[in-house]
Formats: C-alpha cells, structure tokens, sequence
C-alpha cells in the first residue's frame, strides 16, 4: 500500500510566514500553484530539504523525512527524491552522459531498477550523450535534467517551474514529455509553476498558495471551477473536462468528443478513437443562452443549471454551471446577469465558442 | 655564468617554493572554503588577517614571525618545549614564514572560484545522493579548477619572489635559508654585477612567462561562469 505524503511545514520568511499542512496524494501530478512570491518553491525545498524549515513533519511514502518534534531531519542526499530546478542546474563539467550517471553512481545497486534506456528514449536525449551541457539547447538541458532526477528511480519527484526559464517555443517543446511523464509514472509528482497552462494541462491535484498558506486543495476538476478562488476571478479562468475520442470528422476538420452528458465539437486532433483526453475551456469562450439558438454558428450548444453566480469588479461576473456531469465556469457581463434574470437553479443553454484542445 | 652557491640557491628556492604551495592548498582550500561558505562573524576578521601580506611590508612580517618563533616567543617556546628547537634560520622556519607570506596569493583566487561557483551546483549534487564532502571533491574542485590553478602559480610565484622575510626570518645560510633573492643580494653587495644578472634575468623571466600563461590561457576561459 502506498501512503499519502504529510506535509507540515511553519517557517517565516521575508514578508510572511510559510504556514501548511498539506496531505497529498501518492499518485499523480500534485501542482504547488501560486504566484511568484506566495512561498510554493520554499515548500518544495523544505520538502527536499535545501531549506530546513524549524518546525516541520514530513513523511513520504512510508519514511519520515523530517520530525522537528523529535530532532529528525534527513539530510537532502539520503532522502530518496528526483528534484529538477528552473534552470536545468547540469554539471557543466561533466558530459550529458556523466550527468545522468552522476546519481546513478552514488546509490546502492539494489534500488536502481530503473529502466535506464527508456528514460533516454522517452525524453528523446539519446543523441545528446557524449556532449557538454554548455552545447544543448535551453530545452535540451532541461530534458537531460529530468532524465537525471528520474534515473534515480525516487520515491517523489520534485519539480520547480521546470518551464518558466524556457521561451515559448521550448515549452512547447518539452510539455508533450511531461505529460508522457504522467501517464508513465507510478510516483507522486510535486510541480511548482504559476502558469495556468500547465496546471491545466498537467495537474491531477491542485494545491493553491497565497503568502505561505494554502487557499485550497483538492482535485483540479472542483478546484479550477470554484468561484470563491482568485483562479476563477481570472481572464484565464479555465475548467477542463475530461472527454474521451468519439469520433473523427474529416470533411470537417473536426473531432467529437464525449463526456459524461453530452459531447463536444473540437478542432480536428490525432488521437485514436476511444482515447482519453483533456479539454480545456476558457470561461471567456463560454455563453448562455436562455432557449436553445435554432440557427447558430456555434457548434457545441449544450443544456445546464447554474450552480454559482460571483460578481466581481469592473461589471464582470462568473458562472459556474452544471453540464451534465460536468462543472463549467461561463465569464460574462454583470449587465447580462441581470437583463435575463440569471439565478441558481436555471436551465439555461450555453454555448461554448472554442475548446482549446488539451493532453 | 652560475656558479655552485647559485645552483645551490635556486636548488632551496624550488624547494622552499614547492612545499609552501603545497602546504598553502592543504590549508588555503577549507580556509577559502569557509571564508566563502560561512555565516560567522568572524569572516571579516579573518578575511583581513588573510589579506595583511598584501599590504604589510615584508620586514613586518618577519620580524613579528621572527619574536614569535624566537626563544622568547610563544611559538618558540612551544617548539623548544617540543624539542624541535627554534625555527628561525631553519629552512621549517623559512617554510612557515613563506607560507604566511603567500597565504592571500593562494587564499583569495580560491575564495573568488568558490564564491563564483554559488550555490546550485550543490544543491543539485545533494540532490542526486551526494554527501557534502564528495560534492566538494566532485563538483567543487572540477568547476573550481581554474582557481586552483591559479592559486597555485600565485603562491609558487610569490613564493619564490619573497625577499624581506626571508632575510628577517632565515638570513643567509647557504643551503638553509640561502633563496636565490638573497643570493642576488649578496652578488650585488659584491659587485659581482654579472652573476647578479643571470639569477636576475631568470627570474625576471619565469615571473614574467608564468604570468603570462596564467592571464593568456587562463582567462580566456570562462572563469566567472563555472555553471551552464
């Protein structure tokens, strides 16, 4: 049986103190989400103890890390983590090769059941071996360092903005390995980001930071469509769905996707029938109409109950609607609420502009 | 051209040379190490105790090292006590005093590689399983190699250069504490202005030519980034 991990963790710092308590799920991606300054990389290092917080109790998969209460702190080199860093942090001595030996080479031979070639092969660095880390691309030293801290074969794996030192076109680059990475690994995975894309593409579990204390916690389907969160007050406010592949319709460059009550018209993927896949849907993307539209543009028409109305400023108000199983979060005028006499518990229709295609 | 009390002093000026710098890394690498490392406040202190060659005139500091290690001083009476004797006008005593006189040459390059280094190269080796120690053999040093080397050729260099100590501190004891920089000295006390130039000469052109490697090949290299 694998044990969830226990993190308490009080520590002050500049402004503020970081104060959690978190207990986490031992599978799956865990996102640390925040903005930059609400403390999450400085859980992380207290979690793989580069920072030692004063009090603080951590036990990871069965093994207590660190106990204040009773004077435990395991040193960082004997805790049994893969931790990558927003810079790839390579040995800028050593060869590709050499850096991903480097951990290697220091464990007992008995806990390296790793498959070591197909960490090359999944991250795509195979060719990269005999050259120096001052020779790859930002991209390239990034993959090479998640290759490093997986090699070791830990029981958790850490992970601090692994993108947010990338440009645009090398994220692109490296988010598909990531998400190969979550459906191919059975350990927990702590990311710190405060990018909403990768929350949404990458989270399982969602935990929200603001100056040291956790906001919320839970799965990332309830959490991204909680209204009560800074997250849904955002022009980036997204839900995401999990849909499956219904169909392909080529004349149109479209694909169908279903989703427990109802299905949804995307841009055309590749991806087999049958294959599951995230969506992500702009609350921004999203409107209601009060009687079915007879002739729109708008293919994804589909019924649902508001379940949450929040006003914000600036004449802005969100929605949170229930969509067969289905939460969704609709971003739309205050104005509008108003004019057609929105309430919890209408049946309303929305319409959904644009699905950015997600996983 | 040289004659034998030349080769004899240039002989003890390797020797001399060669265990300081051997001595100064042994002592001068967790000295910088701590220097860079600690968060004691008594860094500045010691970073100016260091640091006091530079600017001291050598006959200071021979005289200071030559009351401490004489019969009255506290080192002297430790080593008489020991039943060593005495260090001055030995070559252990022109050994100590050199490695005195040389210590900011080895300590400072070193303290500038450890600090350029920072803190993520350790933290990524501790991470993949490596203790303090073996992250300082097999992080530190390679990324610090530059500053080792020029460590090295400072202490050696100045090593060899020291004049005012060695006459406080060694004399003039052929084959004892006789370096070729008092040798030197005696040639020109004697006139004989041609031997005087040959050890001169050399060493003008060692200096010069160990210089010379060091910001020619050295920096080139990229010291100030040790990490990628």
């Amino acid at each position: 049986m694998t044990l969830p991990i226990a993190a308490r963790f009080q520590l002050p710092l500049n402004d503020f103190t970081l104060d959690v308590d978190l207990r986490l799920p031992s599978v799956g991606v865990s996102v640390l989400f925040g903005h930059s300054g609400s403390g999450k990389t400085t859980l992380l290092r207290c979690i793989a103890g580069l920072q030692r917080a004063p009090q603080g109790f951590l036990e990871i998969n069965g093994q207590v890390w660190q106990d204040s209460e009773k004077g435990i702190f395991l040193p960082t080199h004997k805790r049994s983590l893969g931790y990558v860093f927003q810079e790839a942090n390579l040995f800028s001595h050593l060869t590709v090769a050499d850096n991903l030996q480097f951990g290697l080479k220091r464990m007992r031979r008995s806990s390296t059941n790793v498959n070591f070639a197909s960490i090359l092969e999944l991250l795509g660095i195979k060719h990269l071996l005999t050259r120096l880390p001052e020779n790859l691309s930002g991209g390239e030293k990034q993959r090479v360092a998640i290759a490093r801290a997986l090699a070791l074969n830990p029981d958790i794996l850490l992970m601090d903005e692994p993108l947010a030192a990338l440009d645009f076109k090398r994220k692109q680059e490296i988010l598909p390995f990531l998400k190969i990475l979550h459906q191919t690994l059975n350990i927990p995975v702590l990311y710190v980001t405060h990018s909403q894309q990768e929350v949404a593409q990458l989270a399982d579990h969602l935990v929200i930071l603001t100056e040291g204390k956790v906001i919320a916690a839970g799965g990332l389907y309830e959490t991204l469509s909680r209204l009560d969160l800074p997250l849904a007050q955002d022009q980036q406010a997204v839900t995401v769905w999990q849909v499956s592949v219904a169909e392909h319709e080529v004349d149109y460059h479209l694909t169908r996707v279903t989703f427990a009550g109802g299905s949804l018209s995307l841009p055309l993927i590749d991806a087999a029938i049958g294959s599951p896949l995230r969506v992500q849907i702009f609350a921004r993307d999203v409107s209601i109409a009060l009687e079915a539209p007879k002739a729109s543009s708008i293919l994804n028409i589909l019924p649902g109950i508001i379940s949450g109305i929040a006003d914000y400023q600036a004449g802005q108000s969100m929605l949170q609607l229930q969509v067969g199983k289905q939460v969704l979060l609709a971003h739309i005028t205050h104005k509008s609420v108003l004019l057609l006499n929105l309430h919890i518990g209408m049946r309303v229709y929305v319409q959904i502009k644009g699905s950015s295609l997600l996983n | 051209m040289l004659n034998a009390a030349d080769i004899d002093a240039l002989w003890l000026t390797v020797q001399v040379a060669s265990i300081a710098t051997v001595l100064l890394l042994l002592l001068g690498t967790p000295l910088a190490w701590w220097l860079v490392r600690s968060p004691s406040r008594w860094k500045g202190i010691c970073n100016a105790l260091v640091a006091l060659p530079l600017v001291l005139p050598p006959s200071v500091l021979g005289f200071y090292l030559l009351i401490l290690m004489g019969p009255k001083g506290v080192v002297g009476h430790i080593t008489t006590e020991l039943g060593l004797g005495t260090l001055p006008f030995t070559f252990t005593g022109l050994v100590i005093a050199s490695v005195l006189y040389s210590l900011p040459f080895v300590v400072q390059p070193l303290q500038a590689a450890f600090a350029a280094i920072g803190e993520r190269p350790l933290e990524a080796a501790a991470t993949l399983r490596a203790s303090p120690l073996d992250t300082f053999f097999s992080v530190v040093v390679p990324l610090a190699r530059h500053g080792f080397l020029t460590a090295t050729i400072l202490g050696f260099a100045h090593t060899v250069g020291e004049f005012g100590v060695v006459l406080m501190v060694g004399g003039n004891i052929p084959n004892k504490t006789r370096v070729v920089s008092v040798q030197i000295y005696n040639h020109v006390e004697a006139l004989e202005y041609e031997q005087a130039h040959w050890l001169a000469g050399g060493l003008l052109l060692f200096s010069f030519t160990i210089l010379l490697f060091m910001y020619g090949v050295l920096k080139t290299q990229s010291v100030a980034q040790p990490f990628k």
